[in-house]
């Protein structure tokens, strides 16, 4: 294993193909028309293009996110929340096995300008990673175009509530977010709010299932409310996770609506050790030792409870805490 | 163009997935349904089902009218069957000591300066503000709420009773 500092590189000249090859450390990122090359000293990953820019969508959208972000069962990246290391079978059995696996250490900042710029270049004119696969176009072929504004989408938390006075806004027709195609059927109507002069804006209430059934995005949460660092990141899933996620510590879901089937890995090893199937109304907690990819046949509505103080993945990692939240 | 039809839960109807265990224990995921835990559960019981550290979420059952209840922190309901309301009342006097955490049961309702109500149905989520007393209301059949909020006194724990434990 190799762990090293380095910093981002320029861009080299594109291919033939109009793309762009970037690297940074010890890793060069290729892409052709079908497929992205991830390589690495004496070596060399591929993944399939689409497959790759929807994790890397999450991974830059997400600031490399809670723990570990597989984009498949070889490569990905872990937060240490200031510097990411970037790995290649880190996580896999037999990479590690066979001592074939290698990680370098960036500046979270650095990786990111690295995985932005990747991300801007490669994907084409009608494309968007964020989209379910039924809503958006091809990413393959050569270079035509690009797709800026859907990358850019900024992340969306609320400090206590949305729609608090000068907290998060709502989402609407008329500011872009219309409801989406599969939740049509979600009521939009509005609580009554009958609040006594002078408590305005303290008597509070919002349609939370309406807001989220307006996201434009799929499998990326967004903070609808906050008790301390308790926070309800609400998210539409449709079609599958495109990473699985390597927990920090421990993370509870709450299926709203319809219908998610999760599988469950060890997070060092990846062997399998449950599938969670959820309904509406389920609740399950993802412990903290493992990774974890969903499956949601329909769009559905998850919120995804998330504990944010920031000493929990040392103390997780330090054996400190259980990996489990209960002991019954 | 497809037809598309989102699945809810209610008291009434709601159905249960599970843990289908490969190598594990199921307990580790601590799986239940909310509907499942309000329907075997008292008026306003508050049943944690989830819970990370101090904080908590607890399912109750919503039938009609419940105590008064305060914390000295901000807490959401979120209505996931029925149609609740919710009183508030800003104390004239603190009702709840600072720095305390979890939601506390008042004796009885407050002197203050009543602040108005929300009436929420499905779907909808409700700020319980920092430091005012509040109360669940519910006229019609009974409801479930989902309360976001930090592990309390009157917080109730029964895992093994909510939780699937065999694989």
């Amino acid at each position: 294993m190799s762990t090293v500092q380095a910093a981002p590189k320029s861009s080299q000249p594109s291919n033939n193909l109009g793309y762009q090859t970037f690297s940074i450390g010890q890793f060069k990122f290729q892409r052709d028309e079908y497929f992205a090359h991830i390589l690495y000293p004496g070596n060399r990953h591929i993944m399939k293009v689409d497959s790759f820019l929807r994790a890397l969508m999450r991974d830059v959208g997400w600031g490399f996110f809670y723990g570990t972000v597989n984009f498949d069962n070889v490569f990905g990246t872990v937060n240490h929340y200031g510097t990411v290391e970037m790995f290649v079978g880190l996580f896999n059995e037999a990479y590690r096995k066979t001592n074939r696996h290698y990680v370098e250490t960036f500046q979270s900042a650095d990786l990111r300008k690295t995985f932005e710029a990747m991300l801007d270049d490669w994907t084409n004119q009608g494309f968007d990673p964020y989209a379910a696969p039924d809503e958006t176009g091809t990413v393959f072929g050569v270079k035509h175009g690009s797709n800026t504004k859907a990358l850019k989408r900024e992340r969306m938390v609320a400090k206590r509530m949305v729609g608090l006075p000068g907290d998060l806004g709502y989402r609407t027709d008329e500011n872009g977010y219309p409801v989406n195609r599969q939740f049509t059927d979600v009521p939009q109507d509005k609580p009554e709010i009958h609040a006594e002069p002078g408590f305005e804006g303290q008597v509070h209430a919002f349609n939370m299932l309406g807001y989220v059934s307006r996201s434009d995005v799929t499998w990326n949460p967004s903070v609808v409310s906050c008790v301390k660092d308790s926070q309800f990141c609400a998210t539409t899933e449709e079609e599958a996770l495109p990473i699985t996620h390597g927990n920090d510590r421990v993370e509870w879901f709450i299926q709203a609506t319809d219908e998610i089937i999760w599988d469950v890995d060890d997070g060092k090893t990846g062997r399998p050790r449950a599938k969670v199937t959820m309904k509406a109304g389920d609740v399950a907690a993802m412990p903290a030792d493992i990774r974890h990819k969903g499956y949601s046949p329909k769009r559905s509505i998850l919120i995804v409870w998330e504990n944010n103080d920031d000493r929990l993945p040392q103390m997780y990692a330090k054996g400190e805490l259980p990996p489990y939240p209960v002991e019954f | 163009m497809a037809s598309y039809q989102t699945v809810f839960g209610s008291l009434e109807n709601y159905e249960k997935g599970g843990v289908q265990v490969i190598d594990d224990d199921p307990k580790h995921y601590c799986f239940s349904n909310i509907f499942d835990v309000a329907s075997k559960s008292k008026p306003y019981e508050k049943v944690a089902v989830g819970q990370n550290l101090k904080y908590v979420i607890e399912t109750l059952r919503a039938e009609g009218t419940s105590p008064w209840f305060a914390a000295a922190h901000d807490e959401a309901a979120l209505v996931m069957d029925g149609e609740i309301e919710v009183h508030f009342i800003q104390p004239d006097q603190p009702v709840v000591p600072e720095g305390k955490e979890g939601t506390i049961k008042l004796p009885s309702e407050p002197t203050g300066k009543k602040m108005g109500y929300v009436k929420a149905w499905r779907g909808h989520m409700a700020l319980l503000p920092k430091g005012t007393a509040y109360q669940f209301r519910n006229h019609g059949k009974p409801g479930v709420l989902m309360v976001q909020t930090i592990k309390g006194d009157i917080t109730v724990e029964k895992w093994s009773e909510i939780c699937q434990t065999e694989a």
